[in-house]
């Protein structure tokens, strides 16, 4: 049986792999534990997914723990995201107390293992004060942030800082994300996994049923976003945009995306895309469920272009899914898609739904141009961003923080 | 006898400092002080990291110049400096410096960056460690050149820039045991590699191509 390490040789070569096995050899025997607060739906779960049977392949004691909560929980961790990423939002103290005491009950059920852990890995705010709550920890613990708290709503930042200062390390997606603390701030960009269901080579005649199953027209071109209805994904700028390109050329769209179980707002954002695409024909918008991975690749695949026009973004997985397959992106000049989009080769940076519309209908009149951008926008994915460069950097942070400060590291 | 060549590979990891700068001359001030880890990362890191294997730029400097401040002068001027010239990270910062500094007294306003866009000062740690490899002489090393990981081509040509007493690679000090001046022509050969304007994987194809030159393998003499 091919082991899953084996399967990446073949995409990014033997060379790569072995780079890892060395480099973890150390490591071996090592008990490393994930949190965070969704087993599906986002971009964290989907890491995670990968991630931790990479690990336990090259012999790390790899686990994933997900923290549980109620509704007023969930509620106030999305009231945190939205602050994070700026938006000045009022938090109810009832909801901070939902949020204390949520991580005070999860933590009786983790403790011992987490106290236990050579590492301990806390994925986002949702778990973040699980560090206070296990006063006997053995190991390092990091604070993995996929926000992009470049401008955050400060009465926020204020409340949760004092939880994250004490860890030993944190990781942020880009140097702009992060927030000065007492403690070194590693960079670690994301990545997707090429052998998932999302970003795996389709069997032939399945894109083109993606056509058939959501009546959409093969000969027409397709413009797609693949986002959670999120008002940061700015859904109605890419219905703004569309308008202003059927304007000239016959196009349509897609917006499909799911919801994830820890984002109680989705479906208002919903509601207000439908009101705005009307009863326009060629808008399609597609509200999947967390496990549509297949769905969403053959979307994508059978896309002309994709879209990710946000006004915030963390890293901006979807971008990178997109690239994977070989499509430009036009993406919003933010976050984690500034790192993706190399304006005019893997794609073009855009700031409004106008300079979204004209870029498209740059691409649809140059097909040639299109054909170059998504060539490049393919392999900028295969040399910075799948899971084999994230996991080497995981496995160096993990050096780096048993030896803190230290420059140079000889093993 | 030669001893062995001991191949070694790398990894780096950054780290944001939090230390930024906003406009032109905040960049200056702060350069004039901050940790050489940063000046070495942001000419040289990139090789290492995440990147775009066409950037118009080769050092982050440059590219900020270009792309924040959207002067085009300057970034042509800070492009142009190749820290391969320079055996003390310290000379390399007095020259960023003074083209920066000679920017600024031309310039009739000092060029601001949007607030998103500060340049972001980051360092690294680099992790070494050893594959367990050894390779015994020039002619193995030919065979096996190839097959070295990208970290072991930063590693002995890079990074051997800042530990070896000559500022040469590893492959050169290796080669430099002879004492008999049989390698002379390949030390010079591989000396003449230009580092910087290039990427690992073509460093690696022109490292193999001198070897596989100058010390035909069994297999390619029979």
């Amino acid at each position: 049986m091919t082991s899953a390490l084996e399967s990446y040789a073949a995409i990014v070569g033997n060379e790569v792999i072995d780079h890892l096995r060395q480099l973890a050899e150390p490591l071996k025997g090592m008990k490393v534990v994930h949190v965070n607060s969704t087993r599906e739906g986002g971009g964290v779960a989907e890491i995670l997914s990968w991630l931790i049977p990479f690990k336990r392949e090259l012999g790390l004691d790899a686990e994933w723990e997900v923290i549980t909560g109620e509704t007023a929980f969930y509620q106030c961790t999305k009231s945190f995201h939205n602050g994070l990423q700026g938006s000045p939002v009022g938090i109810p103290p009832l909801l901070l107390r939902a949020y204390e005491q949520t991580n005070a009950d999860n933590a009786e059920r983790l403790r011992s293992t987490l106290e236990e852990a050579d590492f301990v890995f806390i994925h986002d705010p949702q778990p973040a004060p699980l560090l206070r709550l296990c006063p006997n920890r053995k190991g390092k613990w990091v604070w993995r942030c996929h926000i992009d708290l470049s401008r955050p709503y400060r009465a926020v930042w204020k409340y949760l800082r004092d939880f994250v200062a004490g860890y030993d390390a944190s990781i942020w997606s880009l140097a702009d994300f992060a927030q000065p603390l007492p403690h070194p701030l590693y960079l670690i960009a994301p990545s997707i996994d090429p052998l998932s269901q999302k970003n795996r080579e389709l069997y032939p005649g399945e894109v083109d049923a993606v056509f058939d199953r959501w009546g959409l027209d093969p000969q027409l071109p397709l413009i797609t976003q693949v986002s959670r209805f999120d008002l940061f994904k700015d859904p109605l700028g890419v219905i703004h945009a569309y308008r202003m390109i059927k304007e000239f050329t016959p196009v349509q769209l897609v917006l499909a995306g799911g919801g994830a179980s820890d984002d109680p707002e989705g479906d208002e954002v919903l509601r207000e895309v439908r009101k705005a695409a009307g009863d326009d024909p060629d808008i399609h918008i597609l509200l999947l469920p967390a496990d549509a991975h297949r769905e969403i690749n053959g979307l994508q695949r059978a896309s002309t272009i994709c879209l990710q026009k946000s006004t915030k973004e963390g890293f901006g997985l979807t971008v990178t899914e997109a690239m994977w397959k070989g499509k430009p992106v036009i993406g919003g000049d933010t976050g984690g898609i500034r790192l993706q989009v190399i304006n005019h080769h893997t794609g073009f940076l855009v700031n409004t739904p106008e300079g979204a519309a004209l870029r498209v209908r740059y691409l649809l009149k140059n097909r040639d141009r299109l054909e170059a951008m998504g060539r490049k926008a393919k392999a900028l994915v295969l040399n910075n961003f799948l899971v084999t460069r994230h996991l080497r950097e995981y496995l160096t942070l993990m050096f780096a923080t048993m030896h803190k400060g230290v420059e140079r590291i000889e093993l | 006898m030669r001893e062995p060549f001991i191949v070694k590979d790398c990894t780096l990891i950054s780290i944001a400092t939090g230390e930024e700068a906003q406009n032109l001359r905040e960049l200056s001030d702060r350069l004039k002080s901050i940790h050489p880890g940063c000046i070495y990362y942001h000419f040289w890191g990139g090789m290492l990291r995440s990147s775009f294997d066409e950037p118009e730029y080769q050092n982050d400097f440059a590219a900020w110049a270009w792309h924040c401040l959207h002067d085009s002068r300057l970034a042509e001027r800070l492009a142009i400096i190749d820290p391969s010239h320079h055996r003390e990270i310290e000379d390399l910062r007095r020259e960023l410096v003074d083209v920066i500094e000679e920017r600024l007294a031309e310039s009739e306003t000092v060029p601001w960056a949007q607030s998103g866009q500060r340049f972001k000062f980051i360092r690294s740690q680099i992790i070494v460690f050893n594959p367990d490899k050894r390779i015994n002489h020039p002619e193995e090393m030919a065979e096996q050149i190839a097959g070295l990981s990208l970290g072991s081509v930063f590693y002995h040509f890079i990074d051997a820039r800042r530990r070896t007493e000559s500022g040469r690679s590893d492959f050169v000090e290796w080669l430099r045991m002879d004492e008999d001046g049989q390698y002379d022509e390949m030390i010079k050969q591989i000396n003449a590699i230009d580092p910087y304007f290039t990427t690992l994987t073509d460093l690696r194809r022109d490292l193999a191509a001198i070897f596989h030159n100058n010390c035909p393998t069994g297999e390619e003499t029979s």
